[in-house]
């Protein structure tokens, strides 16, 4: 660096782009590096601060060169490997030998361990759960430096925390997993939209029963009879008569080259993409054979895609909630997003199966909606406007995207918190752990069960 | 191939086996530390298709000389042959460590000077015994030009690459295949918490160039490849600059 270049002061920022403060000490040894750090961060996808350092503390532990695999049984499908492994090398290694995991996110720059910590759930939620279903046992480095291993019989309470518990109960070292068989390399999907909420979710509830694989785009502009209009993407595996016997050439990546002005943000911009994207889907089911890639991770083609959100930043909305206890709770947080002007770009629509096991996992039986959102002055207030619809609901937030939420709002979104809380201060007493996003959410709550 | 790797438990080293195995060469690990090295080989071996040969292992120090040889031959026994020579092995420590502690600086540039030659040495012997091969060895950007940050360290590479373009000129007729690979700035534990330079790099996208350079016999090869360009225009600045320069 020349003299008239200062070195800035480093900062972190997840994936929406809010940083502070902050570096991430990568080793393969992860143990040796996260023993004197609060938290371990993977690659960086959470939206939020989930994996920022807490106050006080400038450095967390990187696990992304940690990815030794350690165990393949192909019989079984059983793999044990370090948790900064990441889902694309697991796709690469392991696909070809007919293997693929049972959840998996909407990126692939993910690693097993923030798939854990995330509890992350995919577009076959409906059918498969989170992850954390597929989890046979962790092993964890605790805040005294002890490395225990846990599963549902050994510390049961440590494994369930640690499922969803963003890498607050301790720094996740090795994870094993069972993967699933797939019979090809290929996707068959059929794609249909539909001109309103309700058709649209009557047609994921029917497309559930047939396909593995389900997720909707939905429009969040429009209102009136077109309010909540979508197009349905519904997936399995081919069969091997179906697909070409060749694995599906590699992708190649493009850069998103700049950060996007803010008028490429503007009400009538967003509204002529959406408009674009839904009239060019078909009215008729069509199918296609598509790779896994393209099916699962179609945003992955398109490198630091975030910088399409500008130089603020953006944060993503998903909440769940209990459509079937409440008909029409999606029906009325759309229609509070429209009134309140927050929606972008296409937002993505899904139901959700069976609870998860983690004491904070993210998903519970109900419709999950997800909306990006450009930091703007007022994108606090419309989370806050959001959350109380929700609470309200009786839904929830999903922690791997959230970086607005107050610890207010969240003790409301959360019932299960004290429970969580105390099983975390049983592995952390002295509260060693941390990161941004607990100083945020849990602060007031994490005093309180002390004292108890 | 046949190949024997020192320093591949991590780093760009742990990057090149990785890219070594899973296209069916034969390997043999040797480092410091018994558990890393199994851990490693257990890493490697099951990336490797089923069917696949193995990935062995022994222990050699790159501070102990003495064994060099022994390891060397260990490995040579175990492949049944020898084909090539990787050393990814070396210390690094930032200017103003070593500027304040002369343990580590002898101790840096012993291993990365004195040490990393006597191995390539015994390696080299051995391959022109069985007809030539190539040696493969990591240099740094560091080695082309003294500078502020790198002053020591850049030493004992630029040493090296002397050496190593000497041994090229001398037994290239003999079959011996050198390849210096000159990295830049990469993302690695050895890199971790230093301010990132323009042009920064991933381990993986350095070891694939570097197997195409062992495949053609490249003699010099810089990864990430912009760092050619980069340390043209660095070896071509006024000295009066660089005295002024912070890098």
């Amino acid at each position: 660096m020349s003299p008239g270049l200062r070195t800035p002061a480093p900062q972190l920022s997840g994936w929406g782009r809010l940083p502070v403060p902050g570096r991430e000490i990568r080793s393969e040894d992860l143990a040796g590096v996260a023993r004197s750090r609060p938290l371990t961060r993977g690659l960086g996808r959470s939206y939020g601060d989930a994996s920022l350092p807490p106050a006080g503390a400038l450095e967390v532990a990187g696990s992304a060169l940690a990815d030794r695999l350690l165990a393949f049984d192909p019989e079984t499908g059983v793999l044990r490997a370090e948790a900064g492994l990441s889902l694309r090398e697991i796709l690469r290694l392991f696909l070809p030998r007919g293997f693929w995991p049972p959840a998996s996110p909407g990126t692939a720059f993910v690693t097993l361990g923030g798939m854990v910590a995330a509890d992350v759930h995919g577009k076959s939620h409906h059918r498969d759960g989170t992850f954390g279903r597929h989890v046979r046992s962790l092993r964890v480095l605790l805040a005294d430096g002890r490395v225990v291993d846990c599963d549902r019989e050994t510390h049961p309470g440590l494994f369930r925390a640690t499922l969803g518990g963003m890498g607050l109960t301790g720094h996740i070292l090795e994870v094993e997993l069972t993967l699933q068989r797939v019979p090809s390399a290929w996707i068959v999907e059929e794609r249909r939209r539909y001109d309103g909420l309700d058709a649209l979710l009557a047609a994921l509830r029917a497309a559930a029963a047939d396909w593995p694989y389900t997720v909707a785009w939905i429009d969040t502009l429009s209102s009136g009879n077109a309010l909540g209009r979508g197009i349905l993407f519904a997936g399995r595996w081919a069969e091997a008569g179906e697909a070409p016997l060749f694995p599906p050439p590699p992708r190649r990546r493009r850069r998103f080259p700049v950060d996007l002005p803010e008028w490429c943000l503007s009400p009538f911009a967003v509204r002529t993409f959406n408009a674009l994207l839904f009239g060019t889907a078909p009215a008729r089911p069509q199918r296609r054979l598509l790779s896994p890639e393209q099916f699962f991770y179609p945003l992955d083609a398109i490198e630091d895609w975030n910088r399409m959100y500008g130089r603020r930043g953006f944060t993503q909305y998903q909440c769940v909630l209990p459509e079937s206890e409440r008909p029409g709770a999606t029906r009325r947080l759309l229609e509070l997003m429209i009134e309140l002007g927050g929606a972008s770009f296409l937002s993505v629509l899904k139901d959700m199966g069976a609870e998860g096991e983690g004491m904070l996992s993210f998903p519970r039986p109900g419709v999950t909606v997800a909306v990006d959102l450009p930091i703007r002055p007022g994108t606090a207030a419309l989370v806050a406007r959001l959350n109380r619809l929700v609470a309200d609901e009786g839904g929830r937030i999903y922690l791997a995207k959230d970086a607005l939420s107050t610890a207010a709002d969240f003790a409301r979104l959360e019932p299960r918190l004290p429970a969580f809380l105390a099983e975390r201060a049983r592995w952390d007493p002295h509260g060693r752990l941390g990161s941004a996003m607990s100083d945020r959410l849990f602060a007031p709550a994490a005093r309180g069960s002390q004292i108890s | 191939m046949k190949i024997v790797l020192l320093g591949a438990t991590k780093g760009m080293g742990r990057a090149l086996a990785r890219r070594f195995a899973e296209r069916g060469d034969e390997l043999y690990l040797l480092g410091r530390d018994a558990t890393e090295l199994a851990a490693a080989a257990r890493d490697l071996a099951t990336r490797r298709p089923p069917g696949g040969a193995r990935v062995e292992h022994g222990e050699c120090d790159l501070e102990a000389p003495d064994d060099f040889g022994s390891a060397l031959d260990a490995a040579i026994s175990a492949l049944g042959g020898l084909d090539a020579v990787v050393v990814t092995a070396g210390l690094f420590a930032t200017q103003d460590r070593l500027e304040a502690d002369p343990v580590l600086r002898r101790r840096l540039l012993e291993v990365d000077f004195v040490r990393t030659i006597e191995f390539c040495e015994a390696a080299r012997e051995r391959l022109l015994a069985r007809g030539g091969g190539t040696l493969c060895v990591f240099g740094s950007v560091a080695g082309d030009r003294g500078r502020k940050p790198v002053v020591l360290y850049g030493a004992a590479k630029a040493g090296l690459t002397a050496y190593l373009e000497g041994l090229d000129h001398r037994f290239h007729a003999q079959g011996l295949r050198v390849v210096t690979v000159k990295p830049g700035f990469v993302r690695t534990s050895m890199t971790a918490g230093l301010p990132e330079p323009p042009f920064a790099g991933e381990a993986d996208d350095v070891a694939a160039r570097v197997v195409r350079a062992i495949d053609r016999g490249w003699p010099v090869v810089y990864a990430p490849p912009i760092w050619a360009m980069v340390m043209l225009a660095v070896r071509n600045l006024p000295r009066a600059l660089m005295r002024r320069l912070g890098f």
